[in-house]
C-alpha cells in the first residue's frame, strides 16, 4: 500500500516548494521564453534592430541539409555515448561488486574520471590522438593504421564518444554499484541454490532488479549527451571534419558566437527545446512501464 | 610573468589616479596573451607615463572570437569599452553596427588629434577603410602569407636551397624532388583558407566575392570558384593525394612539424617569425608567396590578417580625446617600429617601416623585410584591398571543411568550391537580412 503524507492548508506546501518555482521561472521559464520570442526575429549582434519574420527562421533551417544532417549526428553520437558509457560501467560495477578484498581502492578509482571537466577530457584525449604528438596515434603507426581524425569523419565521431563516455562512466558506475548492492543477497542466493549460473541470475534477477537505476541513467546520459558534451566537441574537433561531429547543441553555439546570427541560433535552442521535452516524455510513457520498481 | 606585468602596470594605474583626480580613464579589450600580451602592457605603460591626462587600463578578454563577443554583449547591457580589439574577420560585422562603433576618422576629427590617413600603409589600411577612404578602424596586429623554406632540408634532397621557388610551378618542381628523395613532409600549410583562397584570390587579381570582395555592399556573393582558385585547390589536392602536400590542421598547427624539422616547405605568416626563430634548429629562409605563371604575369599583392582597434559609441568626449591621444600614440614611428621588430606583424605606418630600416634591423634580421615588400610592392586593387563579408569566420569554417573534403581526396577542386560558395552565400545572406 502505498503511504501518503500530505500537508494541512494551502500557504505551507506553497511556500515550500517555492523556492524551486522560483529557481526555475528564473533560470528556465524567463530565458526559454526569451529564446521562443527571439526565434521569430533576425536581429544583427549588437541589437541595434530586428527585423520579424514569423517562422522564416525554422523555415531556414529545416530547407538546410546541414541542419537536418545535424540531427543524425546528434542521434548518432547520443545513443553511442549512452550505449557505450553505461555498458562498461554496468560490466565494471558487477566486477565490483563480486569483489571482497581490495573493492574500495577500484571503486575510488573508476570515480576519479568523473572529477575531470569535459574540455579537460577532451585535451586529454586530443594530446593522445593528436595527428603529430600522440602516443595512440604512434603506436597505430606503428601497427601499420595510419590515424587521421582531422580528416577522417569516422574517426573523429570515435574520438569524441570516447572521450565523453570515459568521464560518464564513472557516474554510472557508481550508480549501477549502489543498485546492485541494494538488491538483496537472499534472492541471488536462492537462485543460485536453484541452479542457476551467473549469466542466468543476471539476465532473469540482477538486470530486471536493476531497471530503475538503469531507467534513470538512460534519461540522465541522453541529456548529457545532448547538452553537457560541448566542452568535449569544441576542443577535440570544432564539429568538423565536414560536420560530421556538429551535434544540435554545437550548432546552436557556432551560428550564435561564431556567425553571430542570434535568429537562427535562437531558433535552434527552441527546436532543441521541443527534441527534449519529447524524449522525456517518450522515456516516462513507454519506458518507463517496463521498469520494475 | 604575466601575473607581475598585470600587477605592475594596475599598481601604477592606481598610483597615477590618486593624485591627479581629472585623470580619464580609457577602457582597452584586447585578445592577446603571453609575449604579445606583455608587449601590448608595456604600450600602455608607456602611454600612461607619457603624459598625466588619460590613463588606458587593458584587458584581455580571451581570444578574438571571445573578445569580439564580449565586446557584443557588453554593447547590449550599455558597458561597452572605449575601445575594442577586433580580428580581421570581423571587420564586416563592426562596419554594419553603426551607432555601436564610432569610426576613427570621426574620432579623431571630433578630438581635433592630429591624424592623417595617408601616414598608413595602403595595403594594410585599405581592410579597415571605407570606400571613400575614411578609415574606420586603426589597424593594430597585421601580418600576411609568406613562404617559408628550411635550407637544410632542400639540401638533405639533393636540391640547390637558393633554388627559385617565385611561382607554384617551380615549387611543384620542388615538391616532385622532394617526394623523389624520399621526403615525409615536403610542403604543409597553416591557415589555408587565408592563405590559399583569400590572398591567392588577392595575389592574382581575381575577385573573392562580388560587390568589390564585399566593400560595396552586403548584397556579396562569395566568387572563390572561378577557374584560377579551382586550378590551384586542384594542384593542391593533387600534392595531397601524391604526399607532397600534407594537411596539419585548420589553424596553425602545421607550424609545430616545420619548427620541428620535419617539413621542408611552411606557407605560413609573417608573425610566424617569432616561434620559428626561436625554435628552429635549422637553417629556414623566408621568402614572398609563390604564384601561379600561368595566371598571372606578376603577382599583385597580398592581403593581410590580425586585427583592428574599433572606437565604441556612447562615450563622453572627454574619452574620446584620449582614445585619440592613445591611437594616435600607438601609430607613432617609434612605437610601430619596435612593435613590428619584437612581434614580426608589419609596420602600419610608413615612418615606422622608413625608421626599421634606418635602425638596421632588415640587414641584421635578413627576410623580415619580405611581408613588408609583398605587401607594399603593388598599388591594392579592388580585388586586393582586403575581404569585407559578414558571418565570416563561420564562412572560412565551411571553407575548411570543403577545401579538407579535397585533400582527402572526397571531393574535387571544382565541386568542393562550388559547395563553398553556395553554402557560404546563404549566410551572406542571413547578414544581408540583418543588417538591412
Amino acid at each position: 500500500m502505498e503511504k501518503r503524507v500530505t500537508f494541512k492548508g494551502l500557504w505551507l506546501p506553497l511556500l515550500l516548494v517555492l523556492p524551486q518555482i522560483v529557481i526555475t521561472a528564473v533560470f528556465f521559464f524567463y530565458p526559454a521564453g526569451q529564446a521562443i520570442w527571439q526565434s521569430l526575429f533576425i536581429p544583427d549582434p549588437f541589437g541595434l534592430s530586428m527585423q520579424y519574420v514569423g517562422l522564416g527562421n525554422f523555415e531556414y533551417l529545416l530547407g538546410n541539409s546541414y541542419y537536418r544532417a545535424s540531427f543524425v549526428t546528434t542521434a548518432v553520437f547520443s545513443i553511442l555515448v549512452t550505449v557505450v558509457s553505461m555498458g562498461i560501467a554496468l560490466y565494471l560495477a558487477v566486477l565490483a561488486d563480486r569483489l571482497i578484498k581490495g573493492s574500495g581502492v577500484y571503486r575510488t578509482l573508476l570515480i576519479w574520471p568523473y572529477a575531470v571537466a569535459p574540455a579537460v577530457a577532451g585535451v586529454l584525449w586530443l594530446f593522445m590522438f593528436n595527428t603529430r604528438v600522440g602516443v595512440v596515434t604512434w603506436y597505430l603507426g606503428v601497427l601499420g593504421y595510419d590515424w587521421n581524425h582531422v580528416l577522417n569523419g569516422g574517426e573523429a565521431m570515435g574520438l569524441v564518444v570516447v572521450a565523453s563516455a570515459w568521464g560518464r562512466i564513472s557516474y554510472n558506475f557508481l550508480f549501477f554499484l549502489a543498485g546492485l548492492q541494494s538488491i538483496p543477497k537472499s534472492v541471488i542466493e536462492a537462485a543460485a541454490i536453484d541452479g542457476a549460473h551467473f549469466w542466468t541470475r543476471f539476465r532473469t534477477i540482477v538486470f530486471p532488479l536493476l531497471s530503475p537505476t538503469t531507467f534513470f541513467l538512460l534519461v540522465v546520459n541522453i541529456v548529457y549527451a545532448f547538452f553537457e558534451t560541448f566542452g568535449v566537441i569544441h576542443t577535440i574537433t570544432s564539429g568538423g571534419p565536414q560536420q560530421s561531429t556538429t551535434i544540435l547543441v554545437y550548432k546552436v553555439f557556432s551560428d550564435g558566437f561564431v556567425g553571430q546570427d542570434l535568429g537562427s541560433s535562437a531558433a535552434q535552442s527552441v527546436i532543441l527545446l521541443v527534441i527534449v521535452g519529447l524524449l522525456t516524455i517518450v522515456q516516462f510513457k513507454y519506458i518507463e512501464r517496463r521498469v520494475h520498481y | 610573468m604575466k601575473m607581475k606585468y598585470m600587477l605592475s602596470a594596475s599598481a601604477l594605474s592606481m598610483v597615477m589616479a590618486v593624485p591627479a583626480m581629472a585623470q580619464t580613464e580609457i577602457e582597452f579589450w584586447h585578445a592577446f596573451t603571453g609575449r604579445l600580451g606583455e608587449l601590448v602592457a608595456e604600450q600602455v605603460e608607456t602611454f600612461n607615463a607619457s603624459q598625466s591626462d588619460y590613463v588606458v587600463s587593458a584587458t584581455h578578454k580571451g581570444n578574438y572570437s571571445e573578445t569580439l563577443n564580449a565586446g557584443i554583449a557588453a554593447f547590449r547591457a550599455g558597458e561597452q569599452p572605449d575601445i575594442l580589439m577586433v580580428f580581421e574577420v570581423g571587420t564586416a560585422t563592426m562596419m554594419a553596427a553603426k551607432g555601436a562603433i564610432k569610426p576613427v576618422y570621426e574620432v579623431m576629427a571630433d578630438a581635433g588629434a592630429d591624424f592623417n590617413s595617408e601616414a598608413y600603409i595602403g595595403s594594410v589600411k585599405g581592410y579597415y577603410t571605407s570606400n571613400d577612404g575614411q578609415m574606420l578602424s586603426l589597424p593594430f596586429n597585421s601580418s600576411t602569407p609568406v613562404l617559408w623554406v628550411n635550407r637544410d632540408a632542400l639540401s638533405g634532397a639533393g636540391i640547390d636551397p637558393n633554388v627559385d621557388m617565385s611561382t607554384w610551378e617551380q615549387v611543384g618542381e620542388v615538391l616532385d624532388q622532394l617526394k623523389a628523395a624520399g621526403h615525409d613532409c615536403p610542403m604543409t600549410t597553416a591557415w589555408q583558407s587565408w592563405i590559399h583562397l583569400e590572398n591567392f584570390s588577392a595575389y592574382h587579381d581575381t575577385p573573392f566575392a562580388t560587390k568589390a570582395n564585399g566593400f560595396e555592399g552586403v548584397d556579396t556573393k562569395l566568387a572563390l570558384n572561378s577557374p584560377a582558385q579551382v586550378a590551384h585547390v586542384s594542384a593542391m589536392g593533387e600534392w595531397a593525394q601524391d604526399g607532397k602536400f600534407i594537411y596539419a590542421g585548420r589553424r596553425n598547427e602545421g607550424g609545430a612539424n616545420f619548427r620541428a624539422g620535419e617539413c621542408a616547405l611552411f606557407t605560413e605568416s609573417s608573425a610566424g617569425y617569432a616561434g620559428i626563430k626561436a625554435e628552429a634548429t635549422f637553417d629556414f629562409e623566408v621568402r614572398p608567396l609563390p604564384y601561379w605563371e600561368a595566371l598571372a604575369d606578376e603577382p599583385q599583392n597580398t592581403i593581410i590578417g590580425g586585427a583592428s582597434l574599433w572606437v565604441m559609441e556612447g562615450q563622453t568626449d572627454e574619452e574620446y580625446k584620449g582614445v585619440a591621444a592613445f591611437l594616435n600614440f600607438l601609430s607613432s614611428p617609434e612605437i610601430q617600429a619596435k612593435w613590428h621588430q619584437d612581434t614580426g606583424y608589419l609596420p602600419i605606418t610608413t615612418a615606422a617601416a622608413e625608421l626599421t630600416k634606418e635602425q638596421g634591423f632588415y640587414d641584421a634580421n635578413p627576410g623580415t623585410d619580405v611581408a613588408v615588400i609583398q605587401m607594399t610592392a603593388k598599388a591594392p586593387t579592388s580585388n586586393s584591398k582586403g575581404l569585407r563579408l559578414g558571418s565570416f569566420d563561420q564562412i572560412r569554417g565551411i571553407i575548411d571543411e570543403e577545401l579538407e573534403a579535397v585533400w582527402s581526396g572526397d571531393k574535387d577542386a571544382q565541386s568542393a568550391l562550388d559547395s563553398a560558395a553556395a553554402r557560404g552565400d546563404e549566410l551572406l545572406r542571413r547578414f544581408e537580412q540583418a543588417n538591412r
